[in-house]
């Protein structure tokens, strides 16, 4: 892989039962790219997270996905209301999800911190009534 | 143990994955919520759990999990289970409550993972 591979994505922010459909598209090209299991791993956890974050906050987005020789960046960009309080959003346990949310297995207050857990860098920015902008990568 | 182990001790249905039933299995995680299992499951190729709904399959092909078991007798439905299908996972239906399910597997030499 000289070149750098970038994949886009646009997620739908209405269907709560489809999330996941680009983590697993993700997954299987980076599988038949030949990169390492691990990172693979990595990867789709953190993927997978943000992007049900992006359907249950945020109403969608756009999720890059960038797969360079040294790394793979994630960079998954919303136009949701935004996070209020960063520090807060990162404690475990801490959510603002819907009760709805929560009955589906989701809104435990796990979604950032399992994100920051499985990247080895994670940066957000945030406006809000703006968006959110979340980049993660994953050494190789 | 294999996966046709677990369903005979379970007294499960296979409702996905027949095919499937030699495969080994080692490790398992049990939860309802699917951030604790993203977070904590480790190498576990058994994902037990009450919650039916797609991302549950989802959660487990994120992990590279074989094999799917609901207990207390959730059913999920037919779009659960292509999606299982096509990531070639298999899926049990037992009517034996989680710490049951979770204690039968015990007593029978599985671990948890993680």
């Amino acid at each position: 892989m000289s070149d750098e591979l970038i994949f886009t994505y646009q997620i739908d922010g209405d269907d709560f039962t489809r999330a996941g459909e680009a983590s697993s598209s993700v997954k299987n090209k980076l599988k038949m790219l030949g990169v390492g299991s691990d990172a693979i791993r990595k990867v789709a956890i953190a993927m997978y997270e943000g992007e049900i974050n992006m359907v249950i906050h945020a109403n969608g987005g756009t999720i890059t996905v960038s797969v360079s020789d040294t790394d793979i960046t994630m960079v998954l960009a919303d136009q949701g209301p935004g996070i209020p309080d960063i520090d807060k959003a990162m404690e475990e346990g801490y959510s603002t999800a819907r009760d709805e949310v929560r009955s589906l297995g989701f809104g435990a207050g796990m979604g950032l911190p399992n994100m920051k857990r499985f990247t080895d860098e994670m940066k957000i920015d945030t406006v809000i009534g703006q968006g959110t902008t979340i980049t993660m990568k994953v050494n190789l | 143990m294999t996966i046709r182990d677990m369903q005979k001790l379970l007294d499960a249905k296979f409702l996905y994955g027949e095919e499937l039933a030699d495969l080994d299995v080692q490790f398992v995680f049990s939860a309802d919520m699917m951030s604790d299992v993203l977070a904590y499951c480790g190498q576990c190729s058994v994902l037990i759990t009450g919650l039916c709904n797609p991302q549950v399959v989802r959660t487990a092909e994120m992990l590279d999990i074989c094999c799917i078991i609901f207990v207390r007798g959730k059913m999920p439905d037919d779009n659960m289970l292509a999606l299982a299908r096509g990531k070639s996972i298999a899926v049990l239906a037992t009517e034996h409550y989680m710490f049951t399910t979770c204690g039968i597997l015990y007593e029978n030499g599985l671990r948890g993972g993680a």
